[in-house]
This record gives C-alpha cells, structure tokens and sequence, in this order.
C-alpha cells in the first residue's frame, strides 16, 4: 500500500509537460491516507494520547439519552463529517490552483496527515477526557481564564469573517444569473412549507419531508431556466453584487431570529443530505470519468503576482487552502457534539483523524474539478473584472497574455452550455467548481445537454449549505457575543431576554455585513482581499488549537511526545504571521493593506483619483476599508501572540512539575443523572 | 441488509440532530424507569431546539 502510494505521488510529482490523469492523484491521497491512518493516527491514540478503550466517556457515564449517548462508530462518523465538511474545502482549493494543481496537493496531503487530523483528533481527545467542554471552556480549563476570553475573543472574529467570506462566495455565485438566483429564492418558500408540515401536519417526519423538498428542489432547477428565459420574470430574478449584497444581509438579520423550525431547521436538512450525496456523486463521477488534469502542475504565479489572489507560494498557499489540509473552525466542531456522544475512547481515533481525512478527500477533489478544466476558462472565471474587462474578446486577450490561450468563443460557448450569460469574471470558487461538476456529472448522466442542468445543481448545492451556515453562524455568533458582554455586563448573557439577543444579532450581523459590503464593491472582487485574512485567522484558530494541545501533553507528563503538536503549531505560526505581517508591512500595495491604504491616501491628499476608484468618496472608503483590514490582522496577530505566550507559560510550569497536571475529569467525579 | 438499512437512517437523522428516539426510550426504561419519557413529537423539538440553541450551531465553514 505504501508502495502504491509512493509511485502514485512520484507520478503526480515529477510529471512535467504531458498531462496526467486525475486518477493518480486520487490514488496517491487514498494510499497516503490510510498509511497515515493505520500508522500515525494509531501511534498518537495509543503512545501520544494512551487511549484507554475501558475507561467510560462522556456519553457512557453521563448518559441522559439526549445530549449524551453512546453511539454507533460509523453512525457517529457520519454526524461528524457532516459538520466539518462545508464550503472551505472546496473553494480554497480551487482558488489555490492558479499556482498548478501541484503545491496545492502537496500542502493538503502533508497538511492534513501532520497537522489538520492531528489537530481535529487532538481536540476530541482533550474534550472527551473533559465532558465533552467547548473549546473555550478548555482553553479556559488548562491555560487559564485570560486565555480563555482572548480565545474566545479570537473565535468570534474568525466567525465574523467566515460568515463575511461565505456570504461574499454566494453573492459572486448568484448575481446576474436569474436561473440560479431563482432556483436559491425558491427554497426559501420550499422551506417553510416544510417546517409547517413538520411543525404541525406530521411531526417530525423528516425522511418523508425531505424527499419532498428534493422533488421541490429538482423542478426548482427544471423551472429555473424558463424563470430566466421570461422576460417578465427574468429581471426580476437578476441583481446586482450591491443589491443581492444588501438582500444577503436583510435575510441573515431575519432568518436568525425567526424561529427555527420554520425555516432554519428545514434547509438544514435539505442542505445536509444534498451536501452528502453531491460529495458522493462527485467522487463517483471522478473515478468513472477519470478526466486528465488541463492545469499545468506548477504557473508562473507561484512567485507572487497571481490575478485570483495576491502573494507568493510561501506563505500565501497556505493560508489559502485552510479547510482540507487544517482548519481551526474543526476544533469547535470537535469540542462540541462529538465527544459527548462517542462511545468508546478507541473510536476516537476514527472519528477525529479519519473524519478530518476525508475532509481532506473532499479537497483534493475539488483541486481536481478545477484542474480538469481548461485553464484560459480557468483563469477567465476567477480574475478580477478590472484585469479582464467586460466582454470576451478582452477577458479571452488578457488571459491568452498570461500564456493560457483561450478563444473568445470558448468562453462564450462555456457560458451558454451552462445556461448562463456570462462566465467572465465569476470569482469566488463556487462558479468554477460548479462548471467542472457540470462537467463531470454531464459526462457520467444525461451528456453536454444536461450541463446547464447540472451546472445550476451545483450551484444551489453550494449556496444551500453556505445559506444555512450563513443562518446557523450568525445564531452562534450572536450567543458567543452573549457570553463576551456577559463577561462585563452579566445581564447580557440571558439567552431568553429579546433585547440582549437582538442587539447582539443586529452586531454580529452588522460585523460580518460590514466586511461583505467591503467585499461586493471591492474593484478587485473581494475574494482576493476576503479570502486570504479568513484563511489568516482559521489557520490561526487551528494554531491556537494546536497549542491547547501541546499545553495538555506538557501537562500529561508527556512532553518528549510533545512534537506531535509543537512541529503543526510552529508551521502554522510561520505561515499565518508572516503572512500577517506581509499583509500590514510588505511594501507591495497588492499584498499590504497598510502600503495600499498609504498609497491611496497619499493620492487623495494629492487630489488625484486612482484607479478602481472612480470618486474622491470611493477612494476614501478604499483607504478606511484598508485600515480596517489592517486593524483585524493586527489584531488576529496581537490575539495569537498572546496565547503562545501563555502557552509557553503554562508548559513551562507543567514541565517543572514532578506529577501530572491535566485538569481531566474522571467518571468519578460526576455522579450519572 | 437490514441493519445496515437502519444504521444509515439513524446515521443521516443524526447529521441533522436527531439522535435515536428509541435508544432515548430505551435509556429511560433500563435507567430511570420511574420518569415519564417524552412523546417522539416533544423529542423531535427539543433536539432541535437544542442543535440551534446557544449551544448548537456548530458547523464549518
């Protein structure tokens, strides 16, 4: 198996000029994968962690049938997978493939074997030993109540600008296309018509309820495209960025207030089953079309200068593919429902390593969807509307100028075989992956007349999920801000009293609206700003993850073990600070948002306009949105200097100490309810 | 077949929040038989009360 493995990454590797097929990076993952598994995943359960298969977990002694219950391994496997997989792994690494398919499957095989598993399976860990505490409690339990609160000072931003960046993919996905925007409106009233029927026509029928949502679902697709052919209907299903913009932030601040069951509840089911099965169909459809990879293994633009983001290889790559190789959003997931309902400590390694795995998995294929595609359609979908212009013939010269040779009349061809206006310029991933699934899926079911089709499945597959974690997250941000005022105003943290929960909804929506605005009118498409400080603070999250982790080895007496942890946090430091600090020092106005924001300023005092810029009002809300990007890095980079800090701290301490010092809470100590 | 069939319904009830109701039944019989258990209707909205309640919410990105 090793030896596969090896061979497979030896042919993705050191091919050159021939193009090679999908298939043997899929082999390389899959052989990489279960060694990794086999072998190191064990090694840190039963030497690193010593797993203990007798002792009781969370859910065996503190069993109430409800939040805490022993549950099946594969059954517990398939919750888990649910809530980590979303929108991540599959638009970092498309993004990530302007440099080649190349780096990007490097980074997310050696990433997620040495530090995303290892992180996701890390915090289980800490947590079941723990009943089944959230991250900030345990942060907060072994280093102390300070770091508890700059963690979770940290967590929220993160939430905010995921929640920014999520709704910011949506937007780019939906304008102008009145097909895709009607079929994402009609699951609104397709929703609620659920929630009534599980609220009070059969209640709790969720098997019968979905199957009739997913019947909605494909006329809504069907229908879709004569919506958008009617000249009644058609524009009033066609917005603009700034319109759906403003509609995304109205919708966020009423969805997250009505309710649940009426409306949350119901697409979440929708999009959990359409998320699972369009993840298994993806990989089916790979394995049986077995495309070959259009994209060259290394562009031109690892050294900096690339038009989908800005920044070199190192450390800009990986920051760009967070979710997939490591993700520090997985440490609340993993710290939150998981350990309360794993029954045994032996199915930890499983769940925590091999469900981060298949996260992994999930990347890699979308590495392939957009390494399938032709890479003149490539690059003319993902580069900024100021590089291309509007019209063909100037996106097809401008990409035919970065040397990758595309005719107008491929680009026009593409965007009418997918039912669409226009493809030029659909940045955000989400088009680009929808394309490529319209590809693989028309060529293993219903041929190139389905592509529009599937094209518009995709889509909606994509903007369902990212819709609901639009909804669920501004939820839980508004309870994390909850419990920060609490901290200074302990009225505030009632979860039952309307004002506090409407002002905290009205902030949480109004931080992350703040940055999507940003993001909308952003000359560049927003996505080349958005997406590298969200990969920032995730990557910082899951640095900060993997401290706790090193904090609670140093504190088990298991410190020469304590590498496991240290070698994934010191990368992670290096990537995501330098990568911070290039983002306020470098002297490129395209990396630095201080050097762009000094750069406009200077010209406004100077009184000239610079281009995006079409007003002296437009050039200084470029400067301010400049110096707020910058106030949030600093401020991710101030937040994670302060809990290595501690962490050293606490190690230190534990490391003087003659005994143990891990705050683990024994079965003992909690009598069953 | 069978199980199989049945661990994939609680493995995709699970991936909304809906844990088994009758394991909870179950638990309630073999542990606290004096406790008046909840109907599947009342299970059904406290779970999800509880998967979007303060502590809910988890889910990635």
């Amino acid at each position: 198996m090793a030896l596969i493995g090896l061979v497979a990454i030896l042919v993705v590797t050191v091919s050159r000029g021939e193009p090679i097929n999908a298939l043997w990076i899929v082999v390389a993952a899959s052989c990489t994968f279960l060694v990794a598994y086999r072998y190191y995943a064990m090694f840190i359960a039963y030497r690193v962690m010593k797993l203990d298969p007798a002792r009781p977990t969370p859910a065996v002694y503190r069993a109430d049938g409800l939040d805490y219950m022993a549950t099946d391994y594969r059954v517990l496997f398939g919750h888990h997978f649910a809530a980590i997989a979303g929108a991540g792994p599959l638009v970092g690494p498309v993004l990530a493939a302007q440099m080649g398919y190349l780096p990007g499957t490097l980074w997310i095989l050696a990433g997620v074997v040495l530090a995303g598993a290892v992180q996701d399976f890390m915090i289980l860990f800490i947590s079941m030993r723990r009943d089944g505490k959230s991250l900030g409690e345990l942060v907060r339990l072994e280093m102390g109540a300070v770091a508890g609160t700059v963690a979770l000072v940290g967590t929220f931003m993160i939430m905010v600008i995921i929640l920014a960046v999520l709704a910011l993919i949506v937007v780019r996905a939906l304008a102008e296309s009145p097909w895709g925007m009607f079929t994402v409106a009609a699951t609104v009233p397709l929703a609620i018509a659920m929630g009534i029927y599980t609220r009070w026509i059969r209640p709790g029928r969720i098997g019968e309820v979905s199957i009739f949502g997913m019947i909605g679902l494909i006329l809504a697709i069907v229908y879709g495209r004569d919506v958008a052919a009617s000249e009644v209907w058609g524009p009033i299903f066609t917005f603009t960025p700034v319109q759906l913009c403003w509609i995304l932030i109205g919708y966020g601040a009423i969805a997250s207030i009505l309710p649940v069951w009426l409306l949350l509840a119901p697409r979440d089911y929708l999009s959990t089953f359409l998320k699972i099965g369009a993840i298994l169909a993806l990989a089916i459809g790979i394995v049986i079309m077995a495309p070959p990879l259009r994209m060259p293994a290394l562009t031109q633009f690892i050294d900096g200068g690339g038009p989908v983001w800005s920044g070199s290889l190192f450390p800009f790559l990986f920051i760009t593919i967070a979710c997939g190789a490591v993700s520090g959003f997985h440490a609340l997931i993993a710290s939150g429902t998981t350990p309360k309902l794993i029954a045994s400590e032996a199915d930890a390694p499983f769940i925590g390593y091999g469900g981060m795995l298949t996260e992994a998995f999930v990347a890699i294929m979308a590495l392939i969807g957009a390494s399938i595609l032709d890479p003149g359609i490539y690059f003319a979908m993902n580069s900024p509307a100021a590089i291309l212009g509007k019209d063909p013939a100037s996106a097809a010269a401008a990409v035919t100028a970065m040397g990758f040779p595309v005719s107008p009349q491929t680009l026009i061809q593409t965007a009418r075989d997918v039912g669409e206006a226009t493809i030029i310029s659909r940045t955000g991933g989400a088009p680009t992956l929808a394309v490529a699934m319209a590809e693989i899926f028309s060529h293993v079911l219903g041929g190139p007349g389905m592509k529009a089709f599937w094209y518009h499945f995709a889509i909606l597959f994509e903007a369902l999920f990212i819709l609901t974690a639009v909804d669920a997250g501004t939820r839980a941000g508004r309870f994390m801000l909850q419990d920060l005022i609490g901290l200074a105003m302990p009225s505030f943290r009632s979860s039952s009293a309307l004002l506090p929960g409407m002002i905290a909804t009205g902030l949480c929506v109004a931080a992350w609206g703040f940055f999507l605005y940003q993001g909308v009118t952003d000359p560049l498409g927003g996505v080349n700003t958005l997406w590298p400080v969200f990969g920032i603070s995730n990557q910082m999250l899951a640095a900060m993850a993997l401290m706790l982790g090193t904090v609670v080895l140093f504190r088990m007496k298991q410190h020469r073990f304590a590498w496991v942890t240290l070698v994934p946090t010191a990368w992670l430091l290096i990537c995501t600070i330098s990568a911070g600090a290039l983002k306020l020092f470098s002297p490129d106005p395209a990396v630095s948002f201080i050097a762009h924001g000094l750069k406009f300023s200077r010209a406004a005092a100077n009184g000239q306009i610079l281009a995006p810029a079409k007003s002296m009002a437009e050039m200084n809300s470029i400067v301010f949105n400049d110096w707020v990007d910058a106030g949030l890095c600093a401020l991710f980079l101030i937040v994670v200097i302060t809990l290595l800090l501690f962490t050293i701290r606490t190690c230190l301490a534990a490391w003087r100490t003659p005994r143990p010092s891990a705050h683990e809470i024994v079965p003992d100590m909690v009598s069953a309810p | 077949m069978k199980r199989f069939l049945l661990h994939l319904r609680e493995a995709a009830l699970l991936m909304i929040g809906q844990p088994s109701y009758e394991r909870y039944r179950q638990h309630l019989e073999d542990r606290h038989p004096e406790r008046q258990p909840m109907s599947r209707t009342e299970f059904f909205r406290n779970r999800e009360a509880a998967r979007y309640g303060s502590g809910g919410g988890g889910r990635c990105c």
